[in-house]
């Protein structure tokens, strides 16, 4: 399909990794028919000055490409008017840029709530925003007798992040949830224009607290292949020692805490252990508990030193001996069993269209995990075996996740003993006159997150997108819950655990 | 479930002691906010977590607070689901536009007597973000701050010990105290 749609035209120069070509309305129509017909799976989304770009990946041929076409008089004809998952990435950048995304269905404005000072902040010329300008949201109506609804957020009843929960209920069952997000945006992408490598690098760390190291690793191997620069092998297998031990910590933690929110505490005790050694054993290897600022542009900052090898090395030792036992539990457990098994179903068919991230996908029979199918230094030498699992409901997402954490402590263990010598760190290369530009997709905890960077003159970001895999499976979420008792959302949501501030940004 | 539980019986607690954590002064806003707090609750601290735009760091630093290394209950610290029921409003990232108005709803919602904690480098000053047209900086701009706990984010034993500084019985306020 992307040879069908793509074979005659030539890719631009500026662009490292895969292509990038322009497109036309028909080209951008043609692509649209491919997402609905699911021949292709739509990636991200984004705007650009006078320009809408989309990154597709065909699961054939595993290939990527990266279509960009013109808004002309600030008007882009819309893709998900075929495609129902482009829809907020559309409204999130017809907020940013001012783009006029023409025959997008859905037109409310997404991540602009109408309080910021300007209006299309991204765009050339943003406008001031009129003091009146923020009219009531609108949310979709459900009709019946008896419905009624609860509205919920942005500040929630856990430490968990702000958003807002439109449901509407037939007695204890969901008949709709609308989201409505955004109120964690904070202007990440614009800030990070005009910003040197490493400045914008301590940005793109913190669009999602949880995955900053997933966040860090696109970035920076965004940055490296727009600048025709490899960083040292020692640093790339760090990198993916990091990024696994992220992956542990954070599913460790959502298991224990989908059984606290099913009322079994002492799981939920059992897993916050485990996470805390975790994070106690990435303190003492790399110098911070979650390992934020660790992965820059170039390499790492932090070498692991023999003594922090062994830290990694006990803890995995530890996880192999702790963990069966509670995972015997979780599986034994009756009562636990009772509120996961059939609870917050994604059908496949849904999955595959939003071409879900992560577990969430994974869960649901989609065959895809960037490690594997697009993969990077140094799991092209390294491969993982992926776990997959097609009931959909929150079981079968605690299970991947169980099989996850598995398989990372078995990736980390053959890891430390054929880590490379050498350096951890190379100067980037020197700026070029003319600006270049790369798009990179790691695989964090919660699924591919996709990085397109575009670097200028004395190396600084000309335009900066972080697509969170969350974009992609917040809105199954809605799906997900329909049919289900409300007292089920807590567990829903948890299982499928995704980013506010990443989805915000 | 029995051979785990049974297991726990026999095993030493993770538990850890919090050395000298009451003779530290995290940030001091205030010797007397000290003071009151213990005074007005003594061993009860009642908390609403709010984050106003965070990246999440330090929500997951807040919550291991409650794992069993930490375990803040143990010191009357809970975490509650409603800013009525709350003391104190724990309040992290560098406050959205799109959070404003939620946070001063929260706070107005919290009855008195109320204090205010700003955690991470972002609630103590915008942190990274400083400058964007979305955010409104420190929480100190839109309600009133008591104690500041700077990170990025602050580890558990960090927020532990400012939290305890609160709750701690100064000598001050002991000398103070009628007999």
């Amino acid at each position: 399909m992307l040879r069908a749609l793509f074979a005659e035209l030539s890719p631009l120069a500026t662009h490292r990794g895969w292509p990038r070509v322009a497109v036309d309305a028909d080209t951008w129509r043609a692509i649209g028919e491919a997402l609905r017909e699911g021949k292709l799976d739509l990636l991200a989304e984004w705007g650009d000055a006078g320009a809408v770009h989309c990154a597709l990946y065909e699961p054939a041929t595993r290939g990527v490409q990266i279509a960009t076409i013109a808004a002309h008089e600030g008007r882009a004809p819309s893709l998900a008017v075929f495609h129902a998952p482009a829809s907020r990435l559309e409204r999130a950048l017809a907020d940013l840029y001012g783009i006029e995304v023409v025959g997008l269905p859905d037109q409310r404005a997404w991540l602009d709530h109408g309080r910021w000072p300007v209006r299309a902040p991204l765009a050339a010329q943003p406008r001031p925003a009129s003091a009146s300008a923020s009219p009531a949201y609108r949310f979709l109506e459900a009709q019946g007798p008896g419905l009624h609804q609860v509205p919920v957020g942005p500040v929630h009843a856990g430490i968990i992040e702000p958003g807002h929960f439109r449901f509407t209920a037939s007695g204890e069952t969901v008949v709709r949830l609308e989201e409505r997000l955004g109120y964690t945006h904070k202007g990440i992408e614009k800030s990070i224009v005009g910003r040197s490598v490493n400045d914008a690098a301590r940005l793109a760390a913190r669009v999602s607290g949880d995955s900053t190291v997933a966040y860090s690793f696109a970035f920076a191997r965004a940055i490296e292949a727009a600048l025709d620069s490899s960083p040292p092998p020692r640093a790339l297998w760090l990198r993916a020692v990091m990024a696994e031990l992220e992956r542990i910590a954070n599913h460790l933690g959502d298991i224990g805490a989908i059984c606290n929110d099913a009322s079994f505490a002492m799981l939920h005790a059992e897993c916050g252990i485990l996470r805390e050694r975790t994070l106690r054993a990435c303190a003492r290897a790399f110098g911070h508990r979650l390992m934020m600022d660790r992965i820059v542009p170039g390499g790492v900052t932090t070498d692991l030193t023999a003594d922090g090898e062994k830290e990694i090395g006990a803890l995995c030792t530890r996880l192999t001996r702790e963990f069966p036992e509670l995972i015997e539990l979780y599986d034994n457990t009756a009562s636990l069993q009772d509120r996961t098994v059939g609870t917050g179903i994604v059908s496949t068919r849904l999955a595959a269209a939003f071409a879900a991230p992560g577990y969430v996908g994974r869960a649901s029979s989609r065959l895809f995990d960037a490690r594997v199918h697009l993969p990077y230094p140094p799991y092209d030498v390294a491969p993982l075996e992926i776990a997959v699992r097609h009931e959909g409901d929150v079981d079968a997402r605690v299970w991947v996740r169980i099989l996850e954490v598995q398989r990372s402590v078995l990736w980390l263990q053959s890891a430390l003993g054929a880590l490379p010598g050498g350096p951890v760190r190379l100067a980037l290369p020197a700026a070029t006159a003319e600006s270049t530009e790369s798009t990179a997709v790691v695989e964090g905890f919660r699924g591919d997150i996709l990085t397109y960077v575009r670097i200028g003159a004395g190396q600084l970001i000309e335009r900066c997108h972080l697509r969170d895999p969350s974009w992609l499976s917040w809105p199954l979420l809605e799906a997900a819950i329909e049919g289900n008792i409300l007292a089920d959302f807590p567990l829903c949501n948890k299982s499928f655990n995704c980013s506010y501030s990443g989805h915000d940004l | 479930m029995r051979r785990r539980l049974f297991k726990n019986l026999v095993n030493a607690p993770c538990t850890e002691p919090v050395a000298s954590a009451a003779h530290q002064t995290p940030d001091a806003l205030g010797e007397a906010l000290r003071g009151a707090v213990a005074r007005r609750l003594g061993r009860s601290l009642q908390i609403r977590e709010v984050d106003a735009g965070s990246c999440n760091g330090c929500e997951l630093e807040i919550h291991a607070l409650s794992n069993a290394f930490y375990d803040i209950e143990r010191f009357g610290v809970r975490f509650v689901a409603s800013p009525r029921h709350a003391d104190l409003l724990l309040v992290t990232g560098p406050v959205t536009l799109n959070m404003r108005e939620a946070l001063e709803r929260t706070y107005a919602a919290t009855p008195a007597p109320k204090w205010v904690v700003a955690v991470g480098d972002c609630g103590a000053g915008c942190g990274v973000f400083e400058g964007s047209y979305a955010c409104v900086g420190a929480v100190a701009q839109v309600v009133p701050v008591d104690l500041v706990i700077r990170g990025c984010p602050p580890t558990p034993a960090q927020l532990l010990q400012g939290l305890l500084w609160l709750l701690s019985q100064g000598d001050h306020a002991a000398r103070k105290r009628p007999r």
